[in-house]
């Protein structure tokens, strides 16, 4: 293919998942900015005024980094898990299969339409946050880079959730029982310095902390760990899950007989 | 001329140790229109599953307008259009949607796309029905829009699997002139189906596929030509209280009106008119007992079966 038949095929692919998500907002929009504006009322306002501040911030101030961060995380997984494997359950995948596109390009695709829904939801829990807050922006660059790199990693943990999926309940454990309890222990709701020595190390383990870090830093300019580190970590994992998907689309593992 | 498809020695196991494939060799001419004939469970469904990249070969390879399926992929696949035995569109999605999609990830720009959906949907009757979701469709709705979906990149190979599963005799017939157009036009077409009058009426080359081997390869001329005999069905009058004499012929009366003949190739026709006109017998209509392609199919595909039990 050219590559404006490549680019053709790939802005096919991205709209059509812009349009999935799109037009069943009242599962896709609506529920994050509902249970995001729960948390900032119930942990921001209610119980929030009573812990006072963390990391020398308002506690309102402190979290609502961390949950914009969970939304973005959640949802760009979330997107491409239940449409890629939708997808495959319809059979629908075939159209791909049988099209020239090469598998990057379908991946690509895919993982932006990810990214996609993560910001939207990510923008709508920044938009319903300022109700609450003042959001002052410590650094744009470090704030928009890492909530997307964020995205485009979750987005491909999706992915690869979705092509070992055999049924609809596949595609809700890795989020319960995986992302779910790393994102709460990942520093949403709290700084690791309140946390005792050996439990603040096992923290360090939780891939989803430096993220939420980092993106705190970008905002509000502190953070539990290094920000190069985190980078670094971030675009590792992102190289090896492409890797591992771009492999399996080519095999044809769970799409392919 | 050109080989629009080329398999050779190709092999399929499942991952059940199912030998779906024992190393079958086929080629299509361009501007064929081809049949691949087979019992359930043959290999059709198979072999055109690894032409359309939905399987995973074993062995073997494929060539599609003499692009190899494995060094130029991408090349090969624009060469081909696919019709899957399965619906297997997004069921939510409108009909001008599904193939305006489709277009695009062939690298039609949208535009163009909306001119070719709208030329094949009207040729296919369904642009009424362009803003309506896949699943509002009939069956026979469905299948055509596979038809639609499958040849908006103009293929120069279309791979028809069933497509007429289902479909009532009318649209069946009006699928097939259809066929035969871009056919005519100049479309490469491979078609599986299990009504043999279809393959007889539509192709002129034909392979039958049993147990994952090619039983017979040739045109459907020849093939039909193999056909020793044929059993007629003849309408009489007056009513017959019992068999008329028909020498060298083996009849059976199956009412007072109609009588069974069994017609060897050499014999011809002629003989039993005139012995049944000096019986006082009139002949008021004749048929097949079954479809000759019917009964060549299952002569060979019960000589095979015997093989293999032996």
């Amino acid at each position: 293919m050219t590559s404006r038949e490549l680019f053709v095929a790939f802005s096919t692919i991205v709209t059509k998942e812009i349009r999935r998500f799109t037009r069943i907002w009242g599962q896709t929009l609506l529920p994050p900015a509902i249970t995001m504006t729960l948390y900032f009322i119930i942990f921001g306002n209610l119980i929030g005024s009573r812990i006072g501040e963390m990391g020398g911030f308002n506690y309102m101030e402190y979290i609502v980094p961390g949950l914009i961060m969970m939304s973005v995380i959640t949802n760009s997984y979330g997107n491409v898990v239940s449409s890629f494997y939708s997808t495959k359950f319809q059979r629908n995948i075939e159209e791909l299969l049988v099209s020239p596109i090469p598998y990057w390009v379908i991946l690509s695709g895919y993982v932006l339409g990810g990214v996609s829904r993560g910001l939207a939801v990510g923008f709508i829990v920044t938009m319903l946050s300022l109700f609450f807050t003042d959001l002052q922006i410590h650094n744009i660059g470090i704030t928009v880079s890492i909530v997307f790199l964020t995205a485009v990693l979750f987005a491909l943990g999706g992915f690869i959730n979705a092509v070992f999926a055999n049924s609809f309940d596949d595609i809700s454990i890795v989020p319960t029982f995986i992302l779910t309890p790393l994102t709460y222990l990942g520093g949403v709701f709290y700084s690791i310095s309140l946390l005792p020595d050996f439990w603040q190390g096992v923290s360090m383990l939780n891939p989803i902390l430096y993220m939420v870090n980092t993106f705190r830093y970008g905002i509000l300019g502190v953070s539990d760990i290094n920000i190069l580190f985190a980078y670094g970590m971030i675009l590792l994992f992102i190289v090896v899950l492409f890797s591992v998907s771009l492999h399996l689309l080519k095999s044809g593992k769970g799409i392919r007989s | 001329m050109t080989t629009a498809l080329s398999i050779n020695n190709l092999r399929k196991v499942y991952d059940n140790g199912f030998e779906a494939l024992k190393g079958i060799s086929l080629q299509v001419e361009e501007g064929d229109f081809f049949a691949l004939l087979g019992p359930n469970g043959a290999g059709k469904s198979t072999t055109l599953g690894i032409v359309s990249s939905l399987v995973n070969k074993t062995e073997g390879s494929v060539s599609v307008f003499g692009h190899d399926m494995e060094r130029e992929l991408s090349k090969a696949k624009k060469c081909l259009g696919v019709v899957p035995q399965e619906f297997n569109f997004n069921m939510f999605e409108k009909v001008i949607d599904i193939i305006v999609t489709q277009a695009g990830y062939y690298g039609i720009p949208l535009n163009e796309a909306r001119e070719r959906a709208e030329f094949y949907l009207r040729k296919l009757g369904l642009w009424e029905k362009r803003n309506e979701r896949a699943r509002m469709l009939s069956g026979g709705m469905k299948r055509r829009l596979m038809i639609a979906r499958a040849l908006i990149h103009n293929p120069r190979l279309l791979i028809l699997d069933e497509p007429t599963a289902g479909v009532d005799i009318e649209l069946r017939r009006s699928m097939w002139e259809f066929l035969q157009e871009i056919n005519a036009a100049g479309t490469t077409i491979i078609l599986t189906t299990h009504y043999l009058e279809e393959a007889e009426s539509l192709c002129r080359n034909i392979a039958i596929i049993d147990h994952g081997t090619i039983v017979q390869d040739t045109s459907m001329r020849e093939l039909l030509l193999q056909l020793n005999t044929e059993t007629f069905i003849l309408d009489v009058n007056p009513p017959l209280q019992s068999k008329p004499r028909l020498n060298g012929y083996t009849c059976e009366l199956l009412d007072d009106h109609t009588l069974e003949v069994e017609v060897e190739r050499e014999q011809g026709l002629n003989a039993i008119f005139q012995a049944l006109e000096t019986q006082g017998i009139q002949v008021s209509s004749m048929r097949n007992k079954a479809n000759r392609l019917e009964e060549l199919f299952v002569s060979l595909v019960d000589k095979n079966l015997a093989q293999e039990k032996a």
